[in-house]
């Protein structure tokens, strides 16, 4: 019951929407005072003094911050407050603990490869990136029409690797292609494209895949000719763990979907089915694939085999060594793990800032998270919905399964930790993301365009007399 | 570099780092689509001192009956506009109600109810209004199809 006062009357209900902005700009000071101080630290850590490359290094970062900034100003004036100073925050810790380890492997090897230089420019073209897409994706909902143009991209983007001579083996993982000197993971860019092809590919299936079906033991479960769609993904997941060996990947593409599907159906039918798919997948995969059983070998008993399980053994000791505070700032050693500042840089940072630094960041990954949820429930349009939601889920499963495997908690998985990791293909990608997040979340809160109907002038009917 | 200076450096980034957490959480709870306006009453001045109603005097209009069953109304001594146009204190939404179709408006402690030339009419029983009428708690009015009464 609405109980409202008439002096009041429908103004109850009227809210101003702000832009908050100079919010966004406090909070972002905040940020890069963490990214810069971070650096200054690394510095006082590992050489007693602040490195001379400071002044150089923070214009940098606080040019590339306000750039953001001023794009999201002009371009997206509505949208969310809180996500660009997270995303600011989280690349300027990830840049001074890559610059860390490039100081201790040179310490350990005085010829050894420094990776800080290239993120820092791989961060300056990913944020043109961000700026790109704020400018040319004017409304998100003119992205539908390209639904099954971006679901091909995707999957010819997911497939590229395994192309000869173009697809490269590194580490592992066949995840990889190489044009010339340049190396690019297109997984990373997939992402994006198979977001905005499952939003609108459900947009317009829902109806079919919500109300049609059979009631089985509680459950409502869908038809089976419309379980073609989650077929079919599950079987391009499957390729993908088998044939690129990339479970990472293969998790996070295949729970994109059944997310997605949950939400654009609101039945929980589909997370039963998703589960049961992707258990009886991940099981027989384990039967019948070595590298598979490794990973669980790895994740399971780690010391079964020290030397195959090194980098995972030296992983748990840094978060070990680390404990509740962490060593500060260049005085852990997480260049003692392999590949320490790109998959295993989750480890890095909870040996040098502890379970409470790791938290934070874990926390401020959540936020991003919230606020892409957020961004989808006010928001008015079904495909800004679930594209909002699609985005935000594939941030927060890539964090679940690349965290969740570098603390052992699920089976170790090569993916990077969004923003933090080394790799230009995933800073370009997960900038482009968020991009595109501001971009829905400014539609979802300026303000609504009056759009009340005439009424008043339509007739009133009489009623007849009988 | 001391140790104890290390430790404090160690100690202050990580209260740092939370501060930023802590004040993006703040900034997130401060921000569901900004503050509630009241829009109608000047801010800076009083509320005007209400003068008490009498004992037994209605306190609400409630309509009963209709495809706005259950909405209702605090008087507050200023009029009570009923109908489906935009500017209607409750906006009916009844094919068969106009516009701007009835009014409530009170007069000492009794409140008046007053047809504005409806198409269907406002009927008090089977009686159609034609001049301003008293009403008192739990009489009927009708409107369209849709009954209106006043309760305490």
């Amino acid at each position: 019951m609405s109980m409202i006062t008439a002096a009041q009357g429908r103004f109850v209900s009227t809210f101003v929407p702000r832009k908050r902005r100079g919010v966004e700009l406090m909070l972002l000071v905040l940020a890069l005072i963490l990214g810069v101080g971070a650096y200054a630290l690394v510095g006082i850590g590992t050489e007693g003094k602040v490195p001379t490359d400071i002044v150089g290094y923070g214009s940098g970062l606080v040019v590339l911050a306000l750039v953001a900034h001023v794009a999201v100003r002009v371009k997206a004036p509505y949208a969310d407050p809180v996500l660009l100073p997270c995303v600011v925050a989280l690349n300027g810790l990830g840049l001074a603990m890559i610059r860390r380890i490039d100081i201790g492997r040179l310490a350990q090897d005085p010829q050894s490869h420094t990776y800080a230089t290239q993120q820092l420019i791989w961060t300056a073209i990913s944020v043109l990136g961000f700026v790109l897409t704020l400018v040319v994706v004017r409304d998100h909902r003119r992205l539908q029409a390209f639904t099954f143009t971006m679901g091909l991209a995707g999957v010819v983007l997911l497939l590229l690797p395994l192309v000869p001579l173009l697809g490269v083996n590194i580490n592992g993982a066949r995840i990889w292609i190489s044009l010339g000197s340049l190396s690019f993971q297109p997984g990373e860019v997939a992402k994006i494209c198979l977001a905005i092809f499952f939003a609108g590919y459900l947009v317009v299936k829902r109806d079919a895949l919500a109300l049609a079906g059979r009631r089985f033991a509680g459950i409502d479960l869908p038809r089976g000719r419309d379980l073609g769609p989650i077929v079919l993904m599950w079987l391009i997941s499957l390729g993908i763990l088998v044939f690129e060996d990339d479970l990472g990947s293969s998790l996070l593409f295949f729970g994109l979907f059944v997310v997605l599907l949950y939400v654009a159906t609101e039945r929980a039918s589909w997370l039963v089915v998703g589960v049961v798919l992707f258990a009886a997948g991940a099981y027989f995969s384990y039967l019948a694939f070595a590298h598979v059983q490794t990973r669980v070998q790895g994740w399971l008993h780690p010391f079964s085999n020290p030397d195959l399980y090194y980098q995972i053994i030296q992983g748990q000791y840094g978060l070990a060594w680390g404990g509740i505070l962490g060593r500060g700032w260049g005085q852990g050693s997480p260049q003692l793990t392999p590949f320490a500042w790109s998959d295993f840089i989750g480890d890095s940072l909870g040996e040098e800032l502890g379970l409470t630094g790791l938290m934070a960041i874990i926390v401020i990954y959540g936020l991003i998270v919230e606020r892409g949820l957020r961004t989808a429930l006010i928001c008015r349009d079904p495909f800004g919905k679930l594209l909002a939601v699609g985005l935000a889920m594939a941030m927060a499963l890539q964090v679940f399964v690349v965290l969740g495997g570098v603390t052992n908690l699920i089976p170790l998985t090569g993916l990077t930790t969004p923003f933090l990791s080394y790799g230009g293909s995933s800073l370009l990608a997960n900038w482009a993301m968020v991009a595109l997040i501001l971009r829905v979340s400014n539609h979802a809160r300026q303000p609504m365009p009056d759009l009340s109907p005439p009424r008043a002038d339509d007739d009133t009917q009489v009623i007849g007399r009988r | 570099m001391s140790e104890l200076t290390l430790t404090l450096i160690k100690l202050g980034f990580l209260a740092l780092l939370w501060l930023f957490v802590l004040t993006s959480v703040s900034v997130v709870k401060s921000d569901l689509f900004g503050e509630r306006v009241d829009t109608s009453r000047p801010r800076s001045s009083k509320p005007p001192r209400q003068r008490k109603p009498r004992r037994g005097a209605p306190r609400s209009l409630v309509i009963t009956d209709g495809a706005n069953a259950g909405e209702s109304v605090e008087l507050a001594g200023e009029p009570i506009l009923l109908g489906r146009g935009a500017d209607a204190t409750i906006r009916l939404d009844d094919d068969y109600v106009s516009t701007r179709h009835a009014r409530f408006v009170p007069n000492g402690d009794d409140w008046y109810v007053e047809d504005l030339g409806s198409t269907n009419g406002t009927y008090i029983g089977n009686q159609r209004l034609t001049t301003p009428m008293a009403v008192s708690i739990g009489v009927q009015v009708r409107i369209g199809k849709t009954i209106a009464e006043l309760k305490k």
